[in-house]
């Protein structure tokens, strides 16, 4: 007999990831996708692996996207639901940690703050401007110390000593560590700083002004990374939970959330795992109709334009008008 | 003599009307767009806000169009913005573009008032100070009518049974006014879009969402600075309040006059436990009409600002505090010369998510109640 799953996608600046959870809300497979600036093709190769794998063995009642290329894998997947990746982490979190209270969420360049009672979201927080606290800070500085992204936690769990790097701001933050290095702290002590810094600055700025309290939980790629957990848990004085799944939570939240969509509306608008064999493009052009010059993007399915989106005045959203050449 | 002025929102609508009927040639500068802010940023003070790098654009677009005079407001007190016109006329100078600026203070006093009389008078030569006070009465009916109307259609966008039908009225509108000339023309455009705006087929017993847009003015009345954020919303369909308008802004001014009654005194009453004195800008009116829009029944408030704005920053930092102790869900957007909206969306959503939420525990506890 075919298992029941729901298939949840994330489509993030950094990584597209995947999830197919069953009705019981376990999950199955996941699957962690760099994006690479193609998020199409990325989305394509995954649900590819996924036909290979699961074709005659499962039945997809429902699909969820999430990210900020949710409209885009709406528009090739045919979602149930399209979610922002707040809600969306909070509903994962907040299913497998029924009463956790704060979340903290660092991608690969934004990172979030979720604050929750009784269960429902009362309050969030997302960086604005500035990436010095989150993942690409991390990986830029790991990348100069010239070792591997992976190792980076453990060497911060070495240090006795942590040295204390400026963390306002990553161009400074980087000044300061080659000033510590050349002073002659060891690497564990200026890589435990560095965590130290990381959150130190997203406490201060997306944690600004918020009640963290416990139970806390840590998400997203950068939970993998000990050396942050335990700066958190020492900045914060309580124990920090990291998820099984902690970086697949917004799939995760997504699939979760299309499981009660299709509940409530007993059917789905999932376009099927074939979507793979359609040749998807993307073509946009800048509307010269009045000044604003927006910048309309049309997508095709094997050559025939399927939806198009991108202009304030919605002129364009009639397909039936034809592009200008 | 060929006046521009820079934009706010569609204030453009009345100021236009007043120089047609004095007889002055107005050149309206096309609405802010993405090359207005592009050639205004390019010629701007780095880390000055938003608005003066759009509002300069408007001006070399205004003078691109034929325009050698720039009218427009200033005086010290709100804000930065009263240093606005001294610094760009200095800049439009240095890069030779030599016009004259034509500014009027505001107009909070009878002498104030008289000044901004004559001002007009010394504009527009041959017109008598009958006709001129006159001119003024239309312009601030006009003023009025036009938000009424913005008003208006955030109530029906949520509503409306066929999507899109109010912003494409709305386009229509806008297009037909700009290309018409004097008060009664004018009046009968607002007139005409007035009934087809009340005669949309909407949803009546829509149980619709209620947030209000506090902030910096210049940022909620010009849409293509905050994204078109009044339109976003009433899609999603929620119903949007403006917390502030031009009109009710002029009548801030002219509250010394007897008969005209703004909000100001509630407003600061209102705002009194957070903040008593005014610091400048929209500060004080930020918090007061939360606190009035709280007990009125809002469900959650969305706080614009241009990034940098000092008078914004200091309410912003009150908000936390008005949160918790008034339970309203309060988010703060700040804006700069961003294009791409994901973010911005991204945030807007889950706001709505977490009031939307409010209301339904709200509302399943009333009904708890009842039963």
């Amino acid at each position: 007999m075919k298992e029941s799953v729901y298939i949840g996608i994330d489509v993030g600046s950094v990584s597209t990831n995947i999830v197919l959870v069953n009705e019981n809300q376990e999950i199955l497979k996941k699957m962690y996708l760099r994006t690479m600036g193609n998020p199409i093709n990325v989305l394509q190769v995954g649900l590819c692996q996924l036909r290979d794998e699961y074709n005659d063995k499962i039945n997809v009642l429902g699909v969820g996207s999430t990210g900020s290329g949710r409209q885009l894998a709406n528009f090739i997947v045919g979602a149930d639901i399209v979610k922002n990746e707040i809600t969306a982490h909070a509903v994962a979190s907040s299913t497998y940690v029924p009463d956790v209270r704060t979340i903290l969420e660092i991608g690969g360049q934004d990172s979030k703050i979720i604050i929750l009672r009784n269960q429902t979201v009362c309050d969030f927080a997302m960086n604005t401007v500035c990436a010095a606290g989150t993942g690409s800070f991390i990986d830029r500085q790991a990348a100069r110390l010239n070792i591997p992204i992976e190792d980076f936690g453990d060497y911060a769990l070495k240090s006795d000593n942590p040295v204390r790097i400026a963390g306002r701001c990553a161009v400074f933050a980087e000044s300061d560590m080659i000033h510590k290095q050349q002073l002659g702290y060891s690497k564990e002590d200026i890589i435990n700083g560095l965590c130290e810094a990381l959150v130190r600055n997203y406490l201060n700025n997306i944690g600004k002004g918020k009640e963290i309290l416990p139970p806390i939980v840590f998400q997203g790629g950068v939970a993998a990374n000990k050396g942050i957990k335990k700066a958190f848990e020492k900045a914060l004085g309580h124990e920090v939970y990291v998820p099984e799944h902690y970086n697949v939570m917004g799939a995760l939240g997504a699939a979760l959330l299309a499981q009660k969509a299709v509940q409530k509306a007993k059917r789905t608008n999932f376009l099927g795992l074939n979507i793979v064999d359609i040749n998807f493009q993307v073509k946009g052009f800048e509307c010269p109709n009045c000044p604003n010059a927006c910048e309309v993007v049309g997508i095709y399915k094997d050559d025939n334009l399927a939806a198009r989106w991108g202009d304030k005045c919605g002129r364009w959203a009639d397909i039936s008008i034809e592009s200008p050449s | 003599m060929k006046i521009t002025f820079p934009h706010m929102g569609t204030t453009y609508i009345p100021v236009k009307m007043m120089l047609d009927e004095l007889n002055i040639e107005a050149i309206l500068p096309p609405n802010s767009n993405k090359r207005t802010l592009e050639i205004g940023t390019k010629i701007s003070p780095e880390a000055i806000c938003v608005p003066f790098k759009i509002i300069t654009g408007n001006i070399i677009e205004g003078i691109e169009l034929g325009a050698n005079t720039v009218f427009m407001l200033t005086g010290c007190g709100p804000c930065r913005f009263g240093i606005f016109s001294c610094l760009q006329e200095e800049i439009l100078k240095d890069i030779g573009y030599p016009v004259e600026f034509i500014t009027a203070d505001r107009f909070s006093n009878y002498e104030g008032l008289k000044e901004f009389i004559d001002r007009l008078k010394e504009v527009s030569e041959s017109n008598s100070t009958i006709k001129i006070i006159n001119t003024i009465r239309k312009g601030y009916k006009m003023l009025h009518e036009v938000d009424e109307l913005a008003e208006l259609t955030n109530k029906i966008r949520p509503r409306e049974v066929r999507k899109g039908e109010v912003d494409k009225k709305w386009f229509n509108f806008e297009n037909e006014i700009r290309k018409t000339y004097g008060y009664k023309a004018m009046m009968n455009i607002i007139n005409k879009y007035r009934y087809e705006f009340n005669n949309i087929e909407i949803d009546q017993d829509k149980d619709c969402l209620k947030i209000g847009l506090v902030g910096e003015i210049y940022t909620i009345l010009e849409s293509y600075i905050n994204l078109y954020i009044e339109r976003k919303l009433g899609n999603m369909g929620i119903e949007v309040v403006r917390m502030a308008s031009a009109s009710e802004f002029v009548k801030e001014q002219l509250d010394f006059i007897p008969f005209l009654k703004s909000d100001k005194k509630k407003i600061y009453r209102a705002a009194a436990r957070y903040l008593d004195i005014p610091i400048g800008g929209h500060a004080i009116h930020t918090i007061g009409n939360i606190i009035r829009g709280t007990n009125e029944g809002f469900d959650g408030f969305i706080h614009l600002l241009p990034f940098t704005c000092m008078p914004e920053i200091v309410a912003g930092s009150i908000l936390p505090t008005i949160e918790k102790e008034q339970n309203i869900p309060i988010l703060s957007l700040v804006l700069d010369e961003m294009t791409g909206e994901t973010g911005y969306m991204t945030r807007i959503e889950a706001f709505i998510d977490v009031v939307q939420k409010r209301r339904e525990i709200k509302n399943e506890g009333k009904r708890l109640y009842w039963n």
